[in-house]
C-alpha cells in the first residue's frame, strides 16, 4: 500500500468546510439558550464607586444583570499557565472587575437576555460610577508612575536575569562593541472567528458542558473546575471547528469562567459570542517590547558576546501565557549563532492596556528583529559583508547537538537537537539572488531604493511532555481516531489520518479523525508551540501500533488458533495460505459478542530532546523615498522542519505565517491615545494584509534533517514562517535607505513612519 | 417592536418569515434559517466573511437588514454545490489548499463565484483586486488566488449562471 506520509494529500476537512457545514461555536444551538453580552470598562484606569443595574434589569427580555458580587465571595484570579518571572503572580486578573478597572475592555458586568439583540439593548442602561485614575501607558512611565496598578503588589514591574558564559568578560576584552536600542510595536493574532462560548448546566447530573474550547481544553477544564468548585469530571469541554487561533484564542479568559458560571446560576444554557471590537479590546495583545542590546566582536566579525535587557509592556494583568514572549525573547536573542557569552535581563511592566499573551512566534519575532538589526549595523561598522559575517557565526552542523544553556527559568538546559543552519542560509542567499543583486543594494532604480535583507533563525517546538491518542474499532468495522490536539485550521484530520493509515496499512478513508473533547480522551496538553505534528503525530503512530497488536490478538482468537500467525493485508487478516479472511467488521462483532470493544489509548512521551527547526528569511524590498511606501518584491523562507508530513499543508503554514508576519511589520498596529483608549479596535483602523498587499512570497523546505528525538523525525512547522520576517524586512529597508542614513530601530514600517525616518535622517 | 413579513428565495427555496426590521440578513440566515455556513467576522462590512449572492451580486449580509431582501433571491455557501459533489470552484479550493480554518471561506467562495460568473477570464491581478475585500488570516491569499484562477475555466461564457 502506498505510503501517505510525505504526500501532498488534499484535506479531508475541506469537504465539510467548503460546503458551509463546519460547526463553529456560534453554529451550535441548544434549545432554550440565553445570550450574554458583556459591559466592558470604557476607562483605562479607575476606581469603581458604584454600579447601578436597575434600569437594565427592566429592559425587555433581560433575565439577569450580574456584577462581581454575583460571582461568589471568593472570586478567584485566573492562574498562570507558564511562569518564569518571579513576582508576576501579583498581577493576576479576576474574571470581572471588583474594585478597580485597569484597562479599557475589562469586564464590569454581564447582561443575559433572551436574545443577543435584547441583551445589547440593555447594556447601555447600566450605570457605572468610576473615579478616574491616571493611566500608565508605557514601560517608561510604569517605572516612574505615582499610580500603582496593583496596590497590593507595591510595584509595576517584575524581572528575571538569564545568562550563559561570561558576557561582561567578553565585552571587557573585545576590540569592537556597539550598543543600540530597538522597539517593536503592539500587534496581535486577530483570528477571523472571534471568541465564543456556549455553556449548559445539567442540574440532575451537576455537570457543566462548554462548547467552544480550543487550544488547551483539558487544561482549561481543570481551571474551570477549580473556579466553579466542581470535580474535573463534572466539566466537559466540547471541541468545535475553530476559525483560527495563532496562540491567542483558547487560553483561559474571563468569559471562560463567567459564561459557565451563569449557565449554572440561571439553570439555562448561555451563549456568548464576542464581537470584533470586543476582540480587539479583550483578547490578548502581543509583541510590544523594547530592547537595549550590545554586541561584542572581533574585527573579523566573530561574535564574542551579546548582552542586554528587554522591556515588555504586558498590559494590565498577567494572563496565562503573559510571561512567554518576554522569557522566550531572551532565549532566542543569541539566535542560531555560536555566541558563547550572553546575558539578558527580562523586565515586564504593567500598564493600563489590554493584557498580552502568546502570538505565533512569541518572543522569537521580537528577539530576531533586535539581534539581526544589530548584526547588520556591526557588519557595516566592521566593513564586512553582512552575509559573510552571519555565515561565519552560525552554529555548524558538526556542533550538533548544541547546548544553548538554561535561558528560560521554567526549563532545564536546552539543546539545538540537529540542523544545518549554514546550508539553509546558503540556500536562502541563492533563492533571493544575494550576489546578483549586490549591484542594486542601496541603489535607486526608477525612483525606488532597493534593499535586500537577511535573517537566519532557530525555532523551537513541541513543548509539553506528552500527548495521547485513542483508536476505537466501531461496530461496523470503522475506525475512530481521537487526538487531543485541537485543530484551529492546520489540517489535523488529514495529517493524523495519513499517519494512522500508514501505521495500519489502511486507506485514509477507513479512519475518522476526531479532535477530542475532554470526555473522549484521557488527557491532552493541547495545541501550541507548533507541537501537534510532533507530539500528537507520534502519539497517533504509537497508538496505531498498539491498536494493531490488539486486533491481531483478537483475530488469532477469532480464528481459534492463537499461536498461528495471521497476515494483515487490504484491511483484513489472513491465515497463512488460506483464502478466507477476517475483516474488521467481523472482529468488531466478535469483540461485541464477548462483551468487549477494541478501544486502545496510548501515549507519546518526550521529556528531553525538543526539536529545533531552523532557516533563513530573505527579503527584497523597494522603498519610495517620497512617500515612505515599501514594496515587497521577493520574500523567501528557507526552512528545515525535519520530515515533512504533508508538503501541501506545510507550505500553507509557511506562506500564511509569512504574510501574517509582513502584516505585522508593515500594516498592523494597536495604538492607544493618552487616555488609554484603543484607537484601532476595528478592521477599518487595524489594517490586516489583503490579497493585493504581498503577492511575492515563497516558501522552501530543505529536506536535510530528521529530528532525532521522535520516531516520525518531524519538527514544528507552524511558526518558522513568521519568526524572522520582521528582522529581514527591517534589514532590507535599512539596506535600501543606507544612502540616506536610515537605520530601522523601530517597527512598524508604515509609509508615514518610513517617510519620517528618512526625514529625520536627513535633518 | 414592529414585525414585518419577509418573502424571498434562499438557495432556490421560497422562504417566508415574520421578523423585526432591525434583524440583519446575516443573523436571519444564521439563526432563523440555521444556514450557519455564512460567517460573521466584523459586523461592519470590512472582512467579507458574511458575503452572500443577492440576485447575482456579492453583498455583505451583515450590512443589510433581512427585510431588504424581500422579493430577492439569495444564494449562500450551502447553495454553491450541486448535491454532494463540490462545485468546480470549491474543488479548486481543495486542490490548491486555499483554506485553512475555513472561517473566511464562505465569503471568498461567494465573492469569487459572483465575480467569475460576470468576468470568467480575469487576470491574476484582477482576482487579487476583487478578493482584496475579503480578509483571510490563515493562507496569505496565494493559494486562494491560484484556486480562483484555476476555477475560472469552468465559468467561460456562462454569465447567466450567477444565480442559478
Amino acid at each position: 500500500m502506498k505510503t501517505q506520509i510525505g504526500e501532498p494529500v488534499r484535506r479531508r476537512e475541506d469537504l465539510r468546510l467548503l460546503r458551509g457545514r463546519g460547526r463553529y461555536v456560534d453554529d451550535i444551538h441548544v434549545e432554550g439558550q440565553l445570550h450574554a453580552v458583556i459591559l466592558r470598562s470604557p476607562w483605562a484606569h479607575g476606581r469603581i464607586r458604584s454600579i447601578d443595574v436597575s434600569a437594565a434589569l427592566e429592559s425587555p427580555g433581560v433575565v439577569g444583570v450580574f456584577t462581581h458580587a454575583d460571582f461568589g465571595e471568593q472570586l478567584r484570579t485566573m492562574p498562570l499557565r507558564l511562569s518564569g518571572i518571579p513576582g508576576v503572580e501579583a498581577f493576576l486578573q479576576r474574571p470581572i472587575a471588583v474594585d478597580k478597572v485597569r484597562f479599557a475592555g475589562e469586564p464590569v458586568a454581564v447582561v443575559v437576555a433572551e436574545t443577543a439583540y435584547l441583551a445589547e439593548d440593555a447594556l447601555p442602561l447600566i450605570e457605572v460610577d468610576v473615579e478616574d485614575l491616571p493611566p500608565v501607558l508605557d514601560w517608561e512611565s510604569a517605572l516612574e508612575a505615582p499610580a500603582l496598578l496593583h496596590e497590593a503588589a507595591g510595584r509595576n514591574t517584575a524581572s528575571v536575569s538569564v545568562s550563559r558564559g561570561d558576557a561582561d568578560a567578553a565585552f571587557r576584552d573585545a576590540p569592537y562593541t556597539r550598543r543600540e536600542s530597538f522597539k517593536i510595536h503592539r500587534h496581535t493574532a486577530i483570528p477571523m472567528e472571534t471568541r465564543g462560548l456556549l455553556a449548559e448546566w445539567n442540574e440532575a447530573e451537576q455537570v457543566v458542558t462548554v462548547w467552544g474550547a480550543t487550544k488547551i481544553p483539558f487544561y482549561n477544564r481543570s481551571i474551570l473546575a477549580s473556579m466553579m468548585e466542581l470535580p474535573e469530571a463534572a466539566v466537559v469541554m466540547k471541541v468545535t471547528d475553530v476559525g483560527g487561533g495563532f496562540g491567542v484564542r483558547g487560553e483561559f479568559y474571563p468569559e471562560d469562567f463567567l459564561i459557565p458560571f451563569l449557565a449554572r446560576k440561571l439553570r439555562r444554557p448561555v451563549k456568548w459570542i464576542e464581537d470584533r471590537q470586543e476582540h480587539f479590546l479583550a483578547a490578548n495583545h502581543s509583541r510590544e517590547a523594547s530592547c537595549n542590546l550590545e554586541i561584542a566582536c572581533d574585527l573579523d566579525g566573530t561574535i564574542l558576546g551579546l548582552r542586554g535587557e528587554v522591556m515588555f509592556d504586558i498590559g494590565a494583568y498577567i494572563r496565562g501565557t503573559g510571561t512567554v514572549s518576554p522569557t522566550r525573547s531572551a532565549q532566542f536573542l543569541p539566535g542560531p549563532y555560536t555566541i558563547a557569552n550572553f546575558a539578558c535581563t527580562v523586565n515586564v511592566y504593567v500598564s493600563n492596556k489590554t493584557p498580552i499573551g502568546t502570538y505565533r512566534g512569541p518572543g522569537r519575532v521580537e528577539a530576531n528583529f533586535f539581534r539581526e538589526r544589530l548584526i547588520d549595523m556591526a557588519a557595516r561598522d566592521l566593513g564586512l559583508d553582512p552575509a559573510a559575517m552571519r555565515r561565519s557565526n552560525l552554529v555548524p552542523k558538526e556542533a550538533m547537538p548544541y547546548d544553548i544553556g538554561r535561558l528560560v527559568a521554567y526549563e532545564g538546559p536546552v539543546q539545538f537537537d540537529s540542523g544545518d543552519y549554514i546550508a539553509l542560509f546558503d540556500e536562502a542567499l541563492r533563492e533571493i539572488g544575494w550576489q546578483e543583486k549586490a549591484a542594486i543594494q542601496g541603489r535607486m532604480v526608477d525612483g525606488w531604493y532597493h534593499g535586500i535583507g537577511l535573517a537566519p533563525f532557530s525555532e523551537s517546538s513541541s513543548g509539553g511532555p506528552k500527548e495521547h491518542a485513542r483508536l476505537v474499532l466501531g461496530d461496523g468495522g470503522g475506525i475512530d481516531l481521537f487526538v487531543g490536539s485541537t485543530n484551529t485550521g492546520q489540517g489535523h484530520e488529514t495529517v493524523f489520518s495519513q499517519i494512522c493509515a500508514d501505521e495500519l496499512q489502511l486507506p485514509m478513508d477507513a479512519i475518522r479523525v476526531i479532535c477530542a473533547s475532554t470526555d473522549q480522551l484521557v488527557d491532552s496538553i493541547g495545541t501550541f508551540h507548533s507541537r501537534s505534528a510532533m507530539m500528537a503525530g507520534n502519539a497517533v503512530r504509537i497508538t496505531g501500533g498498539s491498536f494493531r497488536k490488539a486486533i491481531e490478538a483478537l483475530a488469532a482468537d477469532y480464528l481459534g488458533r492463537p499461536n498461528v500467525p495471521v497476515e494483515w493485508r487490504d484491511g483484513a487478516f489472513f491465515r497463512n495460505g488460506e483464502p478466507q479472511s477476517v475483516t474488521l467488521a467481523d472482529l468488531a462483532r466478535f469483540a461485541a459478542e464477548r462483551g468487549e470493544k477494541v478501544d486502545v489509548t496510548d501515549v507519546f512521551l518526550n521529556e528531553t530532546l525538543k526539536p529545533f527547526s531552523g532557516g533563513t528569511h530573505a527579503v527584497h524590498v523597494a522603498v519610495d523615498p517620497r512617500t515612505g511606501r515599501v514594496k515587497v518584491l521577493d520574500c523567501i523562507a528557507v526552512e528545515d522542519i525535519g520530515k515533512v508530513l504533508n508538503p501541501l499543508l506545510a507550505h500553507g503554514q509557511a506562506l500564511g505565517a509569512m504574510v501574517q508576519g509582513l502584516g505585522g511589520v508593515m500594516l498592523e498596529h494597536l495604538q492607544y491615545n493618552e487616555e488609554g483608549q484603543l484607537l484601532t479596535a476595528s478592521f477599518a483602523d487595524y489594517l490586516m494584509p489583503t490579497a493585493t498587499d504581498f503577492p511575492n512570497v515563497r516558501s522552501k523546505f530543505m529536506d536535510l534533517d530528521r529530528a532525532p528525538g521522535n520516531p516520525l523525525g518531524v519538527k514544528g512547522g507552524g511558526e518558522g514562517g513568521i519568526v524572522a520576517i520582521a528582522a529581514a524586512v527591517a534589514n532590507a529597508v535599512s539596506a535600501a535607505l543606507a544612502p540616506l542614513g536610515v537605520e530601522v530601530r523601530e517597527l512598524p514600517l508604515t509609509p508615514s513612519r518610513v517617510w519620517k525616518m528618512i526625514r529625520d535622517a536627513q535633518a | 417592536m414592529t414585525v414585518h413579513r419577509l418573502e424571498c428565495v434562499v438557495n432556490g427555496e421560497p422562504v417566508s418569515a415574520e421578523i423585526e426590521a432591525r434583524l440583519t440578513l446575516s443573523d436571519f440566515l444564521r439563526h432563523d434559517l440555521r444556514l450557519t455556513g455564512t460567517h460573521i467576522g466584523c459586523e461592519h462590512g470590512v472582512c467579507g466573511a458574511c458575503t452572500v449572492i443577492l440576485d447575482g451580486q456579492a453583498v455583505r449580509s451583515c450590512l443589510m437588514f433581512a427585510v431588504q431582501a424581500s422579493g430577492r433571491s439569495i444564494r449562500t455557501v450551502e447553495g454553491l454545490a450541486d448535491g454532494e459533489a463540490l462545485s468546480p470552484l470549491q474543488q479548486a479550493f481543495q486542490d490548491h489548499h486555499a483554506l485553512q480554518c475555513g472561517f473566511c471561506t464562505a465569503g471568498i467562495l461567494t465573492t469569487a463565484h459572483a465575480f467569475l460568473s460576470q468576468e470568467p477570464s480575469p487576470s491574476e491581478e484582477r482576482v487579487r483586486e476583487v478578493i482584496s475585500g475579503n480578509i483571510c488570516r490563515c493562507t496569505g491569499y496565494l493559494n486562494i488566488v491560484e484556486a480562483i484562477m484555476a476555477a475560472s475555466s469552468h465559468y467561460g461564457g456562462r454569465h447567466e449562471d450567477a444565480d442559478r
